[in-house]
């Protein structure tokens, strides 16, 4: 490439990069001016605000029980998923192509349809199974799927499953060491990946909670944010700083490609 | 094969002048200089980071000199990007359009110069059918393999009637067996239309084969330039001798004009070398095997340990107890020497190259 | 071996054993197809189901027919023209942006910062994307304050936040980074030996994009422009957080339906609204499912 058209190439990536970072950073940096306003227009910055985050019971509970939906998700897609796929690599690769389609499905049904398929469901798992808003990780289990199994998929291809499982079970070992001690420890960052990409789904999730009446960190949010907005938008851009946070170390830890992440109305 | 109109023009001499290419500090190119005789096949030779992509790219005009010149025919080309150049390239992998056919990939330098529609289709067919791809025209990048895919990129290259013919290592990224066919392709194809041509290569057999002159080149400058089969006689530095065919490093000290090794004495090629302990460059050739006289223990007295039968030649690995010698003969002689003969070295009285660290070998 | 009977027992444990064998397989896949055939097949054939369910009883359409009424037809082309231009929007800017991103170091701080940076905003919860936007540029928002300041007032003309063109607005801030993710791998298929072959061949950088660049790039840019479409009409989230009197969006339709107490009169419509909901989305992404293995094919 010659100078000129180098540098031609150098302006414009720095003039994209600003206006773009500025575009970007604005709200999250208003967000963050917002929640750390004193009370009238000379008032010094306060983290007020945020202090109050504790001491709202409804944002405490919305956090941990948003924390808990996350763990059980992600443990329990992981409990789903994992054997399920190995299963179908090494006995039944006839029908990898359907499972694949299964997992995918959700990205073609937006969540609010969804959602009105769910209601009759929760009523009657409410009544017979349990009340408790835990009972939201069924349905989260589902969402999360589609990055699930997209980046599991990715892990278990890197690897020779088959003559790894092979050669575990000629050794006599049983499944559940071969899954415990041969699957896992050879695939982390794409279990790590899997993971944490339905931790951040979940701890977003608004639209099949809020319509199922159940309270996550979500809705506290925006329950909360009617009479006290500077302690809702608190937690908004903590829980985004939180989040790229942890992405950037899975960047940094894993170091694989970022998968495509993509479901109708789960996020907006 | 081929028509009149394949000939584009009737080979332009290309001349690299004191050509230097550096990245921050480091020197990709140092200060080559190398003519092209009209219709010339020069191939650069050498390890990766030699220098020889850069040179290539500099001729192409991919990249701009820090210092030199290129001159096409008498015409200094230095300031003009590759676009205004004329050049016919074809590159190591990822050479055709994936979403243009056989026929379009060729066209294309012609849809590029507003020739009409049945002008293009008339020289793309042409071009083809002189790489024998003529019944290949709708096929996508896709569908071709990949000594094919090279093919339509060659024709391609040449569709436009290009002033010089430049090779990226066309022929590394494909199995041994095409490799060998498809360079003798590229050879006939360049005779039959005439167009001075740079080939880059790191294997020494494809240069040796098909080029009228090689240059062996390292850490950005030529080493040695000459026809392959000086090249391969009579190396002029050790780097050429130990790159370029097999060698054995035989440790030996220069007293008096001569290297002496394990007993034997050897003529040099630079009589005047210091004294002092070096290593003989012996070419397998120039090793054969006794099997009569004095059979005791000496220095040159060994054992085979290995027959390996290539052909017309074999080449024999014997044992010296701290040295392994390979020698190289017709399959007939080697015949007599079976693994664990017992056999005596006699080295030909050639002239030959020391060199002198105990450096480990050149990656070829 | 050799009785006369063997043969006939022998062959007759293979069966069995085989059978054995091949429903054990089945049983592995089992606690899989179960689990998701409760929540999300089951779900979404009773959205299915009870759509075209009359409200007594009985195969019915006619709750279809709620879809015609003014107020939803207006909901619908809302809807559809936000997430269309959005989705435009989006995929130019994110395109751009994926551009600049690509052009530089692959393993780069920079690089690797701005996808984690997309994976997040590309997932930004939409109750936190209202209150970021409400902070930034309502009436009483930053920047909103800073250029009033300066004699510049956005609001003069009424306040157009909550109007389509304020959600457009939020929108494209989730659009571009969803944009970036998913057209950056396209990009980085593009091959450097493309370039200089046309460069070699005579072609300009015009010539590059007109006749090489261009068309390997059209198909992924138009179907991740469809993909962000889909993205944008399935939204639910901000809408719902923003616009707490209700709105004119079909998601929030869906809402009102759930919620309302006077849902028994229309019960078969929330489902109608979403089987409409999914059938757009499907169509959407079976389109861009083709264009992806166009894309793919060449770009690899």
């Amino acid at each position: 490439m010659n100078r000129s058209r180098r540098l031609k190439l150098r302006i414009f990536r720095i003039v994209v990069l600003l206006l773009m970072g500025a575009f970007f950073l604005l709200p999250i940096g208003a967000m963050l001016e917002f929640s750390t306003r004193g009370n009238s227009v000379i008032s010094p910055r306060t983290l007020d605000a945020w202090v109050l985050i504790a001491q709202t019971p409804g944002l405490v509970k919305g956090i941990v029980t948003s924390l808990q939906l996350a763990v059980i998700t992600s443990l329990g897609m992981l409990a789903l998923l994992l054997p399920t796929m190995v299963w179908v690599r090494l006995r039944l690769p006839q029908i990898s192509r359907i499972v694949e389609f299964i997992c995918l499905l959700p990205l073609t049904v937006p969540a609010i349809a969804l959602v009105v398929g769910l209601k009759p469901l929760y009523i009657w798992i409410n009544i017979n199974v349990t009340p408790s808003v835990l009972a939201l990780s069924f349905a989260y289990l589902i969402l999360v799927l589609p990055y699930s199994y997209r980046s599991l998929d990715a892990g278990l291809a890197a690897i020779d499953l088959k003559t790894l499982s092979e050669a575990a079970r000629s050794l006599g070992a049983g499944w559940i060491t071969v899954m415990w001690r041969i699957v896992i420890p050879n695939m982390p960052s794409a279990i790590l990946n899997a993971g944490l990409l339905s931790v951040a789904l979940v701890l977003g999730e608004y639209t099949v909670a809020s319509l199922l009446n159940f309270q996550n960190l979500q809705v506290e949010v925006a329950y909360v944010g009617l009479t006290n907005a500077p302690t809702s938008t608190a937690v908004a851009v903590g829980a985004l700083v939180l989040a790229f946070v942890l992405l950037m170390v899975l960047t940094l830890v894993g170091g694989r490609l970022q998968q495509q992440n993509y479901i109708p109305g789960q996020r907006a | 094969m081929g028509s009149e109109t394949a000939r584009g023009h009737a080979g332009v001499e290309v001349r690299m002048e004191q050509l230097s290419r550096r990245y921050g500090p480091v020197v990709a190119l140092n200060e080559l200089t190398l003519t092209m005789a009209p219709g010339e096949l020069v191939a650069l030779l050498g390890p990766s980071g030699c220098g020889k992509t850069t040179a290539l790219r500099l001729v192409a005009g991919l990249e701009e000199a820090n210092s030199g010149r290129v001159v096409f025919g008498g015409k200094d080309v230095t300031g003009l990007p590759a676009s205004k150049r004329d050049v016919g390239m074809v590159f190591q992998a990822y050479s055709l359009f994936p979403h243009m056919t056989a026929l379009q990939n060729v066209a294309f330098g012609l849809t590029l110069r507003r020739k009409t529609a049945d002008e293009r289709r008339r020289r793309a067919g042409e071009m083809l059918e002189l790489v024998g791809l003529s019944g290949f025209a709708d096929r996508y990048a896709s569908q071709l393999s990949g000594g094919q895919q090279q093919r339509v990129a060659l024709a391609r290259a040449l569709a436009i009637e290009p002033t010089v013919l430049l090779l990226d290592e066309p022929l590394s990224a494909l199995d041994a067996k095409v490799r060998s066919r498809l360079r003798d392709e590229i050879r006939r194809v360049q005779l039959d239309v005439g167009i001075t041509t740079l080939f880059v290569t790191h294997d020494q057999e494809e240069a040796l084969a098909i080029a009228d002159r090689v240059g062996v080149m390292q850490s950005g400058h030529l080493e040695q330039l000459g026809p392959p089969t000086e090249i391969y006689a009579r190396p002029a530095t050790p780097f050429v001798a130990e790159f370029v065919g097999l060698t054995n490093r035989l440790p030996g000290e220069v007293k008096n004009g001569a290297v002496e090794v394990r007993g034997a004495r050897l003529p040099l090629v630079q009589p005047d070398a210091p004294q002092g302990p070096a290593i003989a460059l012996v070419r397998p050739e120039a090793v054969s095997l006794a099997t009569d006289g004095a059979m005791s223990d000496g220095p040159l007295v060994g054992t085979v340990i290995a027959v390996a039968f290539l052909g017309a030649t074999s080449r024999v690995t014997v044992d010296l107890g701290d040295l392994t010698v390979i020698a190289q003969m017709p399959t007939s002689t080697a015949a007599s020497t079976p693994a664990g003969t017992r056999v005596r070295l006699d080295l030909r009285n050639d002239p030959v190259l020391i060199a002198r660290e105990e450096k480990a070998s050149v990656d070829a | 071996m050799t009785a006369a009977g063997s043969p006939a027992l022998n062959t007759a444990a293979r069966p069995t054993e085989g059978g054995r064998r091949l429903s054990l397989s089945w049983l592995g896949v089992a606690p899989f197809f179960v689990y998701v055939g409760l929540f999300l097949l089951l779900p979404t054939a009773i959205v299915v189901v009870g759509s075209m369910t009359a409200p007594g009883g009985g195969f019915s359409l006619t709750n279809f027919a709620g879809i015609n009424k003014p107020y939803m037809v207006k909901a619908f082309s809302l809807s559809l023209s936000v997430s269309a231009v959005s989705a435009v929007a989006g995929a130019f800017f994110g395109a751009v942006l994926a551009y600049a991103v690509v052009t530089g170091n692959p393993r780069g701080l920079l690089r690797r910062s701005i996808m984690s940076a997309s994976g997040v905003l590309a997932q930004f919860g939409g109750v936190a994307l209202a209150f970021a936007f409400i902070a930034t540029i309502s009436t009483v928002g930053f920047v909103t304050v800073f250029l009033k300041d300066h004699g510049i007032d956005i609001y003069a003309n009424g306040v157009w936040l909550y109007d389509a063109p304020g959600i457009t607005l939020i929108y494209v801030y989730f659009q571009i980074p969803l944009m970036v993710l998913v057209f950056l791998p396209a990009l980085d298929g593009i091959r450097p030996q493309w370039r200089e072959a046309t460069e070699s061949l005579g072609g300009s950088t015009w010539h590059y994009w007109r006749y090489v660049a261009g068309p390997l790039l059209a198909p992924a840019f138009l179907g991740c422009t469809l993909l962000l479409f889909a993205n944008a009409f399935s939204a639910y989230a901000t809408i719902a957080a923003l616009l707490t009197n209700g709105g004119v969006y079909v998601p929030l339709q869906i809402q009102a339906l759930l919620t309302s107490e006077t849902e028994q009169s229309q019960p078969g419509l929330a489902q109608a609204l979403a089987v409409a909901m999914i059938l757009i989305v499907v169509i959407v992404m079976t389109l861009y499912t083709l264009l992806q293995r166009r894309t793919t094919r060449w770009l690899r």
